[in-house]
């Protein structure tokens, strides 16, 4: 949950401050620790908008643009999903983060017997390209920009997205998309993938090849690597970080070996990061971020393209940091760490509705959401200036601090050989989950803070909630609306498409093109990933012990 | 099976179904273990009958479900019918996840022995996990 262990006295005096990253926090900061820090600012920060990128990435920060805002959602049928992101369009927001069920997540057909009881339940199911057409029905792909939420089906999704543009008539290069296409984080903290490691790898990087190194979809962000998932999983906030840009080179370096240049590839990428916790951590650590990633992709791979060095993303959500326990509490949680992210500098930001501990949120606590962020931007004074904490002598120690945290857990990196090597001998997944299992302990034994857990608990609380509800007639008729269109499409342009996809496959080549003309056929997402997990195999997890 | 109260209670912590949410199982897992548990951890997407099979492969003593996506009841019905038919029926299950209180009496009726919403100590969770099996194991 973010918070930081702290030593006191009988008094209540706390002695000492140690951050979820080991660092540990003065009572008193000053011009003497910056100099010990060895602090520079044209090296260490720079002006806002000026490499390193420290301060922001554009010169004129929040002045120039707020921070777009994409919460996530989609449930149920495409035609409820279409509605409810009408609804958020309509309150302003002006990015779509789309939810997919689990079927639709994990490669299955909703009529396959593995999706019984989850159609549409975690969000919004796909089967074929009738599907999207009915989902973004009255939505501009050429104004509002899409995350997709999945990963190892991104590339049949980003597919599905270029041939919906492509049915609309719409210029494929003026398209917007950021499937999450991040395999690996997939398999060591949110668990919807299908393929053996380097498999999924390989198609992870077929798409980052497709839209951005070939250039076919050039305002599409590729990849999302989310360090998000891994500190949900019990990571520290300096490890999020590390294991983030240990998983991006891992893909840069899969599609440079393919005959690209780096500055080709990274250019594009975007990363998803957490923002519960610690405020002083998070904000140093979305700052340390910035800088280390255009440091490290200059030295690495001798970029100097001042865009291509940008460390793009989404910094949100805080799910882990929300509680069960007084769950209105969530709210004023969300408040704060949207203010994290504001100070942070983030370009793109979502928070976790309040009552995501219990249910999918509700249409009122997703708008609360987005008026929190909207409160933030238009009433509290975060427009106002550029990286307002900058020169404060904590904060920049901090960042400096922070720095050197990320660089030693990448080192750890190193020694385990990689990102690739260590997610397959399931290196990082022990160290994520027993640190989990030591947070709870934590907890559990008042290490730890948590408002409502362990500090200021109610006894025989109940909250109340209003729960999503599952609706059995919406999955009755994503089934039918399937078999609608199995009866209409044409089964010869089906059988040519999933050929030159199984072909690919087996030749290795890029999976791409063939993804698109199996969706404008309108093949079905389990009968192409079903021919993938024929050909690929399937992952078999490493022991947690 | 013998009582469990003469050896370590085995126990299978299973994540039925597509849902991959599997800090909660992971923890629960480490903490069983630390507790002397002998802890089996069935890893990802797995189906009732996967579990079932598990189970009885193992031997345990408990099945612990861990179950986010909201389809606990229909999984957890699926699971008892299994044990029942299988005559698995000295085994105890318990359940955890995002489980709303107004579903426990639900999943006490169908032969649940212990349900743990997220958010419940780990102690709890450990001592009720050992109630659940010490309970079957005598009857």
């Amino acid at each position: 949950m973010g918070v930081a262990k702290y030593t006191k006295n009988d008094k209540d005096a706390i002695s000492e401050v140690e951050l979820h990253s080991g660092i540990k926090v003065k009572p008193v900061y000053g011009p003497a620790d910056l100099e010990a820090a060895g602090f520079d600012y044209a090296a260490d920060l720079g002006d806002p908008g000026e490499y390193p990128f420290t301060r922001a990435l554009h010169p004129m920060g929040y002045r120039s643009r707020a921070w777009t805002t994409r919460q996530y959602s989609g449930f149920g049928t495409p035609a409820e999903t279409n509605e409810r992101f009408k609804l958020l369009i309509d309150h302003g927001q002006n990015g779509l983060n789309v939810a997919f069920d689990l079927p639709t997540q994990m490669g299955y057909d909703s009529d396959d017997p593995m999706s019984e009881g989850e159609i549409g339940r975690v969000g919004m199911a796909v089967d074929t390209l009738a599907d999207f057409q009915t989902a973004f029905k009255d939505i501009d792909l050429t104004k509002i920009g899409s995350g997709l939420t999945i990963n190892a089906v991104a590339c049949i999704m980003l597919a599905m997205y270029e041939a919906l543009a492509r049915s609309q008539g719409v210029d494929t290069a003026k398209i917007s998309a950021t499937p999450q296409n991040d395999i690996l984080k997939e398999i060591i903290g949110r668990g919807a993938w299908i393929f053996p490691v380097r498999a999924g790898v390989d198609l992870t990087c077929d798409v980052i090849e497709y839209a951005t190194a070939q250039g076919k979809l050039p305002r599409c962000n590729p990849v999302s690597v989310c360090g998000y998932h891994i500190r949900e999983s019990g990571a520290t906030p300096a490890q999020e970080i590390a294991f983030a840009f240990g998983i991006a080179f891992a893909y840069v370096d899969n599609v440079v070996a393919r005959g690209y240049k780096p500055e080709q590839v990274a250019g594009r990428f975007s990363f998803n990061f957490n923002i519960f916790g610690n405020l002083w951590e998070q904000v140093a650590k979305f700052r340390a971020a910035r800088k280390l990633w255009a440091k490290l992709l200059q030295e690495r791979y001798g970029i100097k393209d001042k865009k291509t060095l940008f460390l793009r993303g989404l910094f949100g959500g805080g799910g882990y940091g929300l509680t069960k326990a007084q769950p209105m509490n969530n709210i004023v949680r969300g408040a704060y760490y949207g203010l994290a992210a504001a100070l942070g500098g983030a370009q793109t930001t979502a928070l976790c509705s309040y009552d995501e501990a219990f249910t999918i949120p509700t249409p009122a606590s997703a708008l609360l959401s987005l008026r929190t962020l909207e409160i933030l931007m238009d009433e509290i004074g975060l427009r106002d200036t550029v990286d307002p904490l900058a020169g404060s002598y904590f904060i920049e120690t901090l960042t400096k601090q922070m720095e050197d945290k990320i660089l030693e857990e990448m080192e750890r990196v190193d020694r385990w050989g990689g990102m690739v090597a260590a997610v397959e001998s399931g290196q990082v997944q022990r160290l994520v989950s027993r640190q989990a299992y030591e947070w709870e302990r934590d907890l559990a034994e008042g290490r730890r803070i948590k408002v409502g857990v362990n500090k200021y608990v109610e006894e025989d609380e109940e909250p109340e909630v209003e729960l999503h509800e599952y609706a059995l007639s919406s999955a009755e008729a994503q089934i039918k609306s399937l078999n609608d269109v199995r009866r209409s499409r044409s089964q010869k342009d089906v059988t040519a498409g999933l050929k030159a996809l199984e072909k690919a496959l087996k030749a290795g080549e890029n999976v791409m093109p063939a993804l698109v003309q199996c969706c404008l056929a309108f093949a079905t997402v389990g009968e192409m990933a079903g021919l993938m997990r024929q050909e690929l195999g399937e992952l078999k997890e490493p022991s947690i012990f | 099976m013998a009582a469990a109260s003469q050896k370590n209670i085995r126990i299978l912590v299973a994540k039925p179904g597509l849902d991959g949410h599997d800090r909660g199982a992971k923890v629960i897992a480490h903490a069983l273990r630390d507790a002397g548990f002998e802890v089996i951890y069935s890893g990802l997407h797995q189906t009732v009958e996967q579990i079932l099979s598990a189970a009885m492969q193992e031997a345990v003593d408990v099945i612990g479900l861990s179950i986010m996506s909201g389809a606990h009841l229909p999984i957890s019905q699926k699971l008892m019918a299994g044990l029942k038919e299988k005559g698995m029926d000295d085994v105890a299950v318990v359940v955890g996840g995002v489980i709303p209180h107004r579903d426990i009496p639900a999943l006490k009726d169908m032969g649940v022995d212990g349900v743990f919403p997220g958010g419940s100590a780990l102690d709890n969770i450990i001592s009720g996990v050992r109630q659940a099996a010490s309970q079957r194991g005598e009857a």
